[in-house]
């Protein structure tokens, strides 16, 4: 078992003729997913590594029965590529791009919303179930198959806890990367329920960051729902405070933000915190042994 | 990207938001020129720098006669003013916004940021305009009023109802310029791709009117390439000229005041490792994110831009190759040293993709200062002991 993807799963990559569409859908190719086929506009009916290509996503998902696509197209067009894929029928997007504007995430996940279709991203590494399906651009290798669960904002501290964990022994059910922008899918919440309802996951990594207040509202809903052992880390105690947030910014979320504050919450629900990522390996060792 | 408040009123009243007159000057001579053209006896000599708290850091000055507003202009211009967003060092005034006097009745707050949590842009009053918002939030936080807009739907009725009674406007025609005002800010926010749109104060003068004292705008980086116009109002003598170099490489980099220079992969990692490194004892002079497509060129641009920092006695390179090959990076290290003088021990861990070929090639070029380390908690405990001299 596992979570949002598996083997079985059947997936399309949108901008999938580019640049890093097609270095990244062979490497998922490579690595076990089924990658059924892509999408560019105007090469429809071209063969791109092995795959049909599409005009649209309709006529993608009308040929191949894919549910889940993996977005590369360039910012600018993220928006309007995922309000594409929620309208027609796509059950999870997978946006790894970089740099969308804020604006059109908002339309395109109010979009997704209405069109019950789930998002990971964008600016993230992806989701891989270990050994089954990775849709994303992850190095496959270090996930190796067990029974922790891993969900980050960052996608080299997604690496870095997934490599701690297995060289303590243990291995990873599915890891997600939920990315950092201020408009996000799927986020703790969501991941931390849907890994307690997974029978093969026994601890769950959770690894945020400084801004907003996505680790706070996780440390509630931890305490009141979530009964496996959470271990979790906090970047940016060090970081200078200002840098990123604007200070009308943080008054919404009556806070600031702070790792402390985030920490604190988490400490409180019962989750171990670590100070540093380097013990992540050796806190999911403690909490399952 | 922000911008300066004579720049954000530019665009407030291309928007029909109301403001005073102003005229923005680069030299005394100039802005009592500035004052004569705007007439009346009395104006406001501002300096335009990039942080809040200029009034009470004496960058906000009344002038009662245009001989008033060239010594004040004198004085600020040059100036390097120090607020509390600034920093002890400060920001060098550059230019004034000359302004027009109001008649202040009464000073009200009004913001537009996103609501990270409702996913969509929130409008922000507060009866308690010209306080630090912060303090207000802390203290007495009923009198924020928050109203989300649903951009598919827009501002309606409803929201200039809940704003208006929320800050207890009364009267029919000031209501009505109230509702007018927000929603006109509203419609900016979403057209130009803004960040955040902070009013304060917004004040009501004797004679009925809503005027915006003070504007201040940042803009979504991602969305610059489709608003041009506001793309050229970027003052780069605003930001640090470290920072800006290290982004025309694509490196992401901002400066601390610790010993540890540090250069690794990933926002998140980077910070990581500056906790890691607080956590051993050390303090890191920097956070540099090198990106996903780190090569020999920018790895030396990294470190030529971390040793400019005279107090770095140590650097630390942390990489978790994903997709980016560690013995790429192991290469780039090489190339870097033969580029820049390191000066000073480099301890290198090198993770993830093709590790063991990196930790061959660093080991074959046997160079002096570069030391290996096998993991991250390793790799900071080692920068912290090589930067104490051990």
């Amino acid at each position: 078992m596992s979570i949002l993807v598996n083997k079985d799963t059947k997936v399309i990559v949108q901008g999938f003729t580019g640049g890093e569409g097609t270095f990244h859908a062979e490497q998922c190719m490579d690595y076990g997913t089924q990658i059924v086929g892509g999408v560019t506009p105007g090469k429809g009916g071209q063969t791109h590594l092995g795959k049909p290509v599409f005009n649209t996503v309709k006529e993608a998902v009308a040929a191949t029965g894919a549910t889940v696509s993996m977005v590369f197209v360039p910012p600018a067009f993220v928006g309007d590529a995922v309000m594409e894929a929620a309208s027609a029928g796509i059950e999870l997007a997978v946006i790894i791009t970089e740099g969308a504007p804020v604006r059109d995430m908002q339309a395109a996940k109010a979009c997704a919303t209405k069109n019950g279709m789930m998002t990971i991203g964008p600016n993230c590494p992806g989701v891989i179930t270990a050994d089954e399906c990775k849709i994303g651009i992850m190095p496959g290798n270090i996930f190796k198959k067990g029974n922790v669960g891993l969900i980050s904002k960052s996608g080299t501290l997604t690496y870095e806890g997934a490599n701690q964990v297995v060289k303590e022994g243990y291995g990873i059910t599915t890891a997600v990367g939920i990315g950092g922008d201020p408009i996000i899918g799927l986020s703790y919440k969501q991941l931390l329920q849907m890994f307690q309802e997974d029978p093969e996951t026994e601890a769950i990594v959770m690894i945020g960051e400084i801004g907003g207040d996505l680790e706070i509202q996780a440390a509630k809903f931890i305490k009141e729902n979530i009964t496996k052992p959470v271990v979790a880390f906090i970047a940016g105690q060090t970081a200078p405070a200002g840098k990123r947030m604007g200070h009308a910014g943080a008054i919404i979320s009556g806070s600031a933000g702070t790792a402390k504050e985030k920490m604190d919450a988490l400490e409180a629900a019962g989750v171990k915190v670590v100070v540093s990522p380097a013990e992540i390996g050796k806190a999911v060792k403690e909490v399952l042994s | 990207m922000n911008i300066h408040e004579y720049q954000a009123k530019q665009i407030f009243q291309k928007y029909g938001v109301p403001t005073p007159r102003g005229i923005i000057a680069n030299t005394p001579e100039q802005a009592v020129a500035n004052a004569g053209e705007l007439g009346g006896s009395v104006w406001v000599v501002k300096a335009q720098i990039h942080a809040g708290g200029r009034g009470l850091g004496g960058g906000v000055k009344l002038a009662k006669s245009k001989e008033e507003v060239r010594e004040l202009a004198t004085e600020i211009l040059g100036m390097t003013l120090v607020t509390h967003q600034t920093g002890p060092e400060g920001k060098l005034v550059q230019k004034v916004y000359i302004e027009e006097g109001a008649n202040i009745e009464d000073e009200l707050y009004l913001s537009v940021v996103l609501d990270r949590a409702a996913e969509m842009p929130i409008i922000m009053a507060s009866t308690e305009g010209g306080m630090d918002i912060e303090t207000v939030a802390h203290d007495t936080p009923e009198k924020i009023i928050k109203i989300a807009v649903d951009p598919a739907f827009g501002f309606q009725g409803y929201h200039g109802r809940e704003l208006v009674f929320g800050l207890g406007i009364t009267d029919k025609a000031e209501q009505k310029k109230m509702v007018d005002f927000a929603k006109k800010l509203y419609t900016l926010y979403m057209e130009n791709d803004a960040e955040m749109i902070e009013i304060n104060p917004l004040i009501k003068t004797a004679e009925g009117d809503f005027l915006a004292l003070d504007g201040k705008m940042g803009f979504d980086d991602s969305a610059l390439g489709r608003h041009p116009e506001i793309e050229d109002m970027r003052d780069i003598s605003e930001e640090d000229p470290d920072e800006r170099e290290a982004s025309q490489y694509g490196l992401s980099y901002i400066a601390l005041d610790g010993e540890i220079g540090c250069m690794v992969n990933g926002a998140g990692l980077a910070m990581g490792t500056m906790d890691t490194i607080n956590y051993m004892g050390g303090t890191p002079a920097n956070f540099l994110d090198v990106g996903g497509s780190a090569n020999a060129e920018t790895v030396a641009k990294g470190f030529e831009i971390i040793l400019k920092n005279p107090n770095v006695k140590a650097i630390f390179v942390n990489i978790f190759g994903g997709i980016v090959r560690c013995d790429r990076i192991a290469n780039g290290i090489l190339e870097a040293t033969k580029l820049v003088d390191v000066n000073v021990p480099v301890v290198v861990r090198l993770d993830g993709t093709n590790a063991a070929e990196a930790a061959e090639i660093l080991k074959n070029a046997n160079i002096d200062n570069v030391i290996a380390a096998t993991d991250l908690g390793d790799g900071a405990a080692k920068a912290v002991a090589a930067a104490k001299g051990e």
